[in-house]
């Protein structure tokens, strides 16, 4: 920008003054990003997807002792064109798989997909050959929540912290052609570890 | 049809059970700002205690991996010398590794542990972004040194 300019918007009593005036143009698009995000994480329809026990703690977090209405999600949708959010409440059987990943398919963007329990995470207790060893294999998984199952209290943790992470997105990102972020090397200072992230071999 | 007695009478015996619900004390616990009392036995997340002068408890005897159901604790132990002393028995738990994503919570390690040094505490609060995350060292679960009683009374 010409100094002559510059000198004007900024010493102008009657224009007010803009720090970063290179930057001026991004300023209407970030405040659109926050509105956005504010709206979106404030109203997540989670979608009715409970395959197991973890189901009962699932609908319980949504009664009225734990009241997930406080945080907006209370309208589990019978219908994934109108959920945001998929909680995979239970183990997955590998027979279930292409139906989860189906109803994963039919849901719109920008959706989010919470694993509730060890099943859904990783397999939990049932490591054989009828239980998809963790949710992730078939869809990306935004938040996992451990436990068996995890208590109302613990699944409403991770719905706050899925709530910390649409905060930080992006406007028009496209969930799924982001590229995850680089997970933490694996070894110690002491060598490698024994139990690697995703544990799939059988070992019983 | 008497509109008083049909209709109106009625709906007013109806809204006074509803009003009466109004009344009464809120059951919601509302989560972030306030925490449900945990249950005097609840298992959740592990820690690795520690004797009064700060040796650890863990002898490396690995039943606590054996008692778990879904093999999610990894120990290998290593022996202790004379200049290096980690606990008072002959071997300590050199790595010590849980898969807190893969654990179910039971509590078997615990009921396991011959010297009580795994115990599950009652923070549930775990979730997680990424699967790397949930693989909790030993340094992870180790509970701090205690504070000695003389660093205590110069920190006042």
């Amino acid at each position: 920008m010409d100094t002559r300019v510059r000198e004007i918007v900024l010493r102008d009593s009657s224009t007010p003054a803009i720090p970063n005036l290179e930057m001026g143009g991004n300023v209407l698009v970030t405040r659109l990003d926050e509105i956005v995000n504010w709206a979106r994480r404030n109203s997540i329809f989670p979608l009715t997807f409970g395959l197991a026990c973890c189901a009962i703690e699932m609908m319980s977090s949504a009664a009225a002792r734990f009241d997930l209405a406080r945080f907006g999600m209370e309208v589990f949708r019978a219908s994934p064109r109108q959920a945001d959010l998929m909680i995979v409440a239970g183990r997955v059987s590998k027979k279930m798989a292409p139906v989860l990943r189906q109803i994963y398919d039919q849901m719109p963007s920008p959706k989010w997909v919470v694993s509730m329990g060890a099943c859904a995470s990783c397999g939990g207790i049932f490591n054989n050959y009828a239980i998809v060893q963790g949710v992730d294999q078939i869809v990306p998984v935004d938040v996992y929540v451990p436990g068996c199952p995890p208590s109302p209290d613990a699944l409403i943790y991770a719905l706050i912290k899925l709530q910390q992470k649409i905060r930080t997105q992006r406007l028009g990102m496209l969930l799924e052609l982001t590229p995850r972020t680089e997970p933490p090397a694996l070894e110690t200072s002491d060598g490698t570890r024994a139990i690697e992230a995703s544990d799939n071999e059988v070992s019983l | 049809m008497n509109i008083v007695r049909d209709v109106l009478k009625p709906i007013g015996k109806g809204l006074k059970i509803t009003m009466r619900h109004f009344l009464e004390p809120k059951d919601t616990v509302s989560y972030p700002e306030q925490r449900k009392e945990q249950f005097a036995r609840t298992r959740w997340r592990h820690v690795l205690l520690r004797y009064e002068n700060g040796l650890e408890r863990c002898i490396g005897c690995s039943l606590c991996a054996g008692a778990c159901p879904v093999r999610c604790i990894y120990v290998e132990a290593a022996e202790n010398t004379d200049t290096e002393r980690y606990s008072p028995g002959e071997r300590y738990a050199k790595r010590y590794e849980i898969n807190l994503l893969r654990c179910i919570y039971c509590g078997y390690c615990q009921d396991a542990c011959p010297t009580g040094a795994i115990v599950l505490r009652e923070d549930y609060e775990l979730a997680d972004y990424t699967r790397e995350s949930f693989i909790a060292t030993k340094e992870m679960l180790l509970e701090p040194l205690p504070v000695r009683d003389e660093v205590a009374e110069a920190a006042k």
